[in-house]
């Protein structure tokens, strides 16, 4: 191998400057790499509006914005950090970038299609964006009826209809890798050589082609009952506002696993390299990723136990709810087991995958809390809630996300980072994330309600806590940004495989050529063995 | 490269125009195609599945309103339609035929009926839909369940003839009843019909590309993908059709 | 409960608090044993075997099927005992016993109405008896509303075009927080209020205070009158409806041949959508009052129906499960 590293003559980033080269290009990488900016911003908007909540909430008064102002705050955010950050997140950005060249493909199938969804994403994103311009939308992320199809004056119809488009961007998303991974695996990479990550992206894509489309759907429903004035959900006329219930969360509780499966994948990448050892049970780990999205299909009344469900149709559920509890917990023993006689090294990467660990565990744990029966009573639609999915979406999927970007950020731009802000950066967002989210365990289970613009007196000291918290995890969000854009240009050259890891990308100069591959490769040795791959490099310029 | 990959070689044989340089062949690629659409099919399948759900639970709980909100839709205009629909389905499946067998001029006049099929059930549903209009029929403040029989009592004077079957029927459910409950049919009514007239829509527009592309001579019984891609379309929008037509015009018609 | 002076658990303030909370002590105790386990082995781990040389990798091992199945199967296990202590903590918060007292609520934007038997009526104020099962029947006026009480550690939707109930018992004196869970527009979080729990004498003190108009029960007969319910109903079973005394709790026979047990959710429906279920014998002749009667005279119509079925009054909780109750008006049984 070379001694010096240098960045490659021709890389996929410089196949073409101009503008056009990257509006029109097919090439999975560029476009992986357009996602990457877009959501970064609708992160970043998402964000603002999340200080906003907790500005609002350092004091028990509502004395920062007018109540009216708040419930638009939390509303975008969600409409945002779900719609337009966590659900295109890992899939349109590393499963974009790097499903191709870890199956041995030079694209996915459908190219065209590809850049197509990134534009659908583009025009939801406008709509939604549009829409918290002339004033917002105040209904909760969740829009239930009938207080979205009647009593709501804010653009509810606009923000609908944005997501109803994001959706097909993600709906196409899915199918691309579903057709990907089914036809355009490379010689010798059998099903059972796949990477965990191709796994994990194999099980979003099912959920997000069955799913996405039932949200869409319901949201033409409403659409046409606030719009038109019909009455599919409206009690005076017989409809069953339940019902919106029951088909809103038949999409959006499989919504939670296309958040939170690409971070077990990434996850799994990351346990794996950074041990040199292959994972530990990979079949086990490989199918818990799909029965996590078949069960994640039977679970979603869990959202409705005290909406007047029956309490025999609410037992089933919660029974149903416990089982996607089980593979969840067998992936993160076996994360555990691969540590074991593994040569673990803390790079950054590695520090996400930790916290990840730590959070995703409390995050599922919490869950139980909630699918048991008689604890759920009590704590539906408090602050406990918020903080459980925070933990698996925050701290589940974006601490995936965000160890994934550091991962593979040296293939993407055949850079590397600074090691030392990088990991300042990882125990602040750790830190910061666990001081903003625990207190809101607590302050949830003391009865606080959740989308409260004001609150008791005596819930202060917690909600002052998650404010402070809420401080360094946004520092620690807005540091990779700075040593990322720094990399770019003065950042060390990576070379292929800075980090001695064993998957096909790591074979691929940093950053690819276009075509991936200049000949298609034959797959002769199975996932994870490091006893065959290319050993980190001793000098790294 | 490492040892752990070795090169396979092909480029073997000569490429299809229409290959694409990311695929190693033409079947690889044709099956791709194929799998994409299938998968399509099965968004579609669950973007009407919501749709069918809250019909089937409203028809359960409302099942005589829904009955006679059925009929007041025209089972010669639905029953033309559906007649119509299905035979634009064998036109399709001629024009996919006329693409494998390289018959270029019969390709493009299969593909031309089928969109004035098509454009014949949408001028249908046109007329269905102002007849709900000029009844009131349509959900929304303006509703007025009563309209219908009315005008047809103004029209006929005492003459006027009853429903039909009105005289097997002992109605349960009072005019107020009625014109609550039968908003939800209606408003199910005009989604369900509406975003299948969409379908066919996308799916007229899909065709008079692959029509003109036709034209071109783009296909041969090597590649013929779009023209077989707009036919499994073509006959999913017919097949969500055929589920409709019973479900909205036949709920208990047969008294 | 307060640690360093800051509150950690909410008051137990009913027989279910204690349920509830020793639910939520298992589960805390074995999703921290958990937790810890993990922490615990992948900091081992990650210290014991950290990488000593560039050149160093794992040890191949690739799985164990004995350790899969162990750690699939206890953690089976286990949820199996946290899915069923929860369900039957859930079952007892679901039934509420028929000596319940009765009290109504109504959600509306941005209040709680409540209407006690005795007549009195309270806004975002409820005030009740200790030791005694209290039931609550919740509706709404608009959207979706939740009534929550988190001493009691109970909540259920309020759901418009519908009822729905909980119930508790409160134990110790005292005055706990009313929330509102469900999001219901601009204010929100300004729709909470103050349960005040009396001991039993203080209560009655409390009933007997302040002019009301009457019991709930004669509220709802002057609406009687007023509506002219009784030029039908009339009590001999002459009218031109059917007679309603000692009716409630009792099975009518419908037009159709089917039954109906009477209780809430049928006398609501047989006001609102008259003509859904016709007794048989009957012509379907009464008007139909959706959108003419509010929800709180609808209450109070349903209490003076019940008043008049003294037997039949207390147990007029329907057969079905009860958070069931909610049958959306005029839906016909199933013919």
């Amino acid at each position: 191998m070379l001694d010096t590293l240098k960045i490659p003559g021709r890389h996929y980033l410089n196949d073409g400057h101009s503008l056009r080269s990257w509006l029109f290009t097919k090439d999975h990488k560029r476009i992986a790499i357009m996602y990457l900016m877009s959501i970064s911003i609708m992160f970043f908007i998402g964000g603002m509006f999340a200080v906003g909540i907790r500005f609002e909430l350092a004091t028990p008064q509502g004395d920062f914005v007018t109540a009216d102002t708040y419930n638009k705050f939390f509303t975008m955010h969600g409409v945002i950090m779900v719609f337009f950050f966590l659900i295109p997140s890992i899939p349109a950005v590393l499963g974009n970038f790097l499903i191709p060249p870890m199956i041995g493909a030079k694209d996915l199938a459908f190219p065209r299609i590809n850049l197509l969804s990134l534009y659908i994403f583009w025009i939801g994103a406008a709509f939604t964006l549009y829409s918290m311009v002339v004033g917002g939308v105040d209904t909760g992320w969740t829009f239930y009826t009938p207080y979205s199809a009647t009593a709501s004056n804010t653009s509810v119809v606009p923000t609908a209809v944005g997501i109803f488009i994001a959706g097909f961007s993600s709906i196409l998303t899915g199918l691309n890798f579903i057709v990907t991974i089914h036809r355009m695996r490379a010689p010798g990479m059998t099903w059972f050589r796949l990477p965990l990550f191709v796994w994990a992206h194999y099980a979003t894509s099912l959920v997000q082609v069955l799913g996405t489309p039932v949200i869409a759907i319901t949201l033409v429903m409403l659409g046409v009952e606030r719009g038109l004035g019909f009455g599919i959900f409206d009690a005076a006329r017989g409809g069953d506002p339940v019902l919106f219930q029951h088909l809103f969360w038949f999409y959006s509780h499989p919504a939670v696993y296309i958040m939170i499966l690409p971070a077990l994948g990434v996850q799994s990448e990351l346990i794996s390299t950074f041990s040199r050892k292959t994972i530990f049970g990979y079949s086990f780990v490989a199918f818990s990723s799909l029965a996590i999205a078949v069960f994640g299909f039977i679970v979603w009344a869990h959202h409705m136990f005290v909406a007047g469900i029956s309490t025999y149709a609410a037992m089933v559920f919660s029974f149903l709810s416990f089982s996607v509890a089980i593979p969840s917990a067998v992936k993160v023993f076996n994360w555990s087991a691969t540590l074991y006689k593994g040569s673990v090294s803390f790079d950054t990467p590695m520090l996400y995958a930790y916290g990840f660990m730590g959070l995703f565990a409390i995050g599922g744990l919490t869950g139980l809390f909630l699918a048991t029966l008689g604890l759920d009573v009590h704590m539906h639609d408090t602050y406990f809630v918020v903080a459980h999915f925070h933990y698996i979406m925050v701290g589940g999927a974006i601490m995936g996300y965000l160890g994934g970007l550091h991962f593979w950020w040296p293939k993407m731009t055949g850079r590397m980072y600074s090691e030392f802000f990088s990991r300042v950066s990882a125990i602040m967002v750790f830190v910061g994330f666990n001081v903003t989210f625990f207190p809101q365990f607590v302050v949830g289970y003391l009865g606080m309600p959740r989308r409260y613009h004001s609150y008791p007196d005596e819930m202060q000291v917690l909600n002052v806590m998650s404010s402070a918290g809420a401080t360094v995890l946004g520092l620690g969000y807005v540091l990779p940004v700075l040593y990322f854009l720094y990399s770019l240009r003065r950042g060390a050259v990576a070379g292929p495989n800075p980090w001695g890891a064993s998957g096909l990308e790591w074979h691929l100069q940093s950053p690819p050529l276009t075509e991936n591959f200049v000949e298609v490769p034959e797959v002769i040795n199975e996932p994870y063995e490091y006893e065959h791959s290319v050993v980190k490099e001793k000098e790294r310029v | 490269m490492s040892n752990a990959v070795a090169q396979a070689d092909h480029h073997a044989h000569a490429h299809h125009p229409a290959q694409q340089h990311h695929f190693d062949t033409m079947p690889q690629q044709k099956e791709a195609a194929v799998l994409g659409m299938w998968v399509f099919l099965l968004t579609e399948i669950l973007f009407f599945g919501g749709l069918f759900a809250a019909y089937m639970i409203y028809r359960v709980w409302y099942f005589e309103a829904f009955a006679e909100a059925s009929r007041r839709l025209s089972l010669f205009w639905g029953g033309l339609n559906t007649a119509v629909l299905i035979g634009s389905s064998l036109t399709m499946a001629m024009a996919v035929r006329g693409a494998q067998t390289n018959k270029r001029t019969a390709t493009v006049n299969w593909l031309i009926l089928t969109m004035i099929l098509g454009a014949v059930f949408l001028g249908v549903k046109v007329i269905e839909y102002q007849d709900k209009f000029a009844n009131y029929e349509v959900p929304g403040a303006t509703y007025n369940w009563m309209y219908h029989d009315e005008r047809a009592a103004a029209a006929g004077g005492e003459h006027a003839a009853p429903a039909p079957g009105a005289a097997h029927r002992q109605l349960a459910l009072s005019p107020g009843q009625l014109q609550r409950t039968t908003q939800i049919y209606f408003s199910l009514y005009f989604t369900m019909t509406g975003l299948h007239a969409l379908h066919m829509i996308i799916g007229i527009g899909l065709m008079s590309v692959i029509t003109w592309m036709a034209w071109q001579g783009k296909f041969d019984d090597q590649y013929y993908t779009p023209v077989e891609m707009s036919g499994l379309y073509w006959h999913f929008v017919d097949i969500v059709w055929i589920f409709l037509f019973p479900l909205l015009y036949l709920v208990e018609r047969h008294q | 409960m307060k640690i360093f002076g800051i509150p950690i658990f909410p008051e137990q303030a009913s027989t279910f608090a204690k349920d509830v909370d020793a639910l939520y002590f298992f589960i805390f105790t074995v999703s921290a044993f958990f937790a810890l386990a993990v922490a615990v082995s992948v900091i081992y781990f990650g210290l014991r075997y950290h990488r000593n040389h560039d050149g160093e990798i794992g040890a191949r091992i690739e799985g164990s099927l004995p350790l899969e199945l162990l750690w699939s199967v206890i953690p089976t296990l286990i949820a199996m005992v946290m899915f069923g202590w929860g369900a039957s903590v859930f079952y007892h918060l679901r039934r509420p016993p028929d000596e319940a007292m009765q009290i109504y609520a109504v959600g509306k934007q941005w209040m709680w109405k409540f209407q006690h038997l005795e007549g009195q009526r309270e806004i975002n104020e409820l005030h009740i008896p200790a030791g005694r099962p209290i039931k609550i029947t919740i509706s709404s006026e608009d959207v979706l509303h939740s009534l929550y009480f988190p001493s009691f550690r109970t909540k259920m939707d309020a759901i418009p075009g519908r009822y729905t109930e909980l119930w508790f018992e409160a134990q110790a004196p005292g005055t706990y927080h009313i929330f509102c869970t469900e999001y219901c527009g601009t204010n929100h979080a300004g729709m909470i209020g103050s349960v005040t729990v009396l001991d039993p004498p203080q209560y009655q003190a409390w009933l007997q205070g302040g002019g009301i108009e009457g019991t709930l029960a004669q509220r709802g007969a002057k609406l009687f009158t007023s509506l002219q319910c009784d030029t039908c109903h009339l009590d001999a079973g002459q009218g031109r409806g059917p007679s309603l005394r000692d009716i409630v709790g009792t099975t009518v026979t419908l037009q159709d041949g089917s039954t109906a047990v009477v209780d809430d959710a049928y006398l609501r429906e047989s006001i609102l959508n008259s003509q859904a279920k016709i007794v048989n014998g009957f012509k379907p002749l009464m008007p139909t009052f959706q959108g003419l009667i509010s929800e709180e005279n609808l209450i109070a119509l349903i209490e003076h129906v019940k008043s008049m079925s003294p037997k039949g009054a207390t147990t007029a909780a329907p057969a079905a499960p009860p958070a069931a109750t909610g049958a959306a008006p005029d839906r016909p049984e199933k013919k």
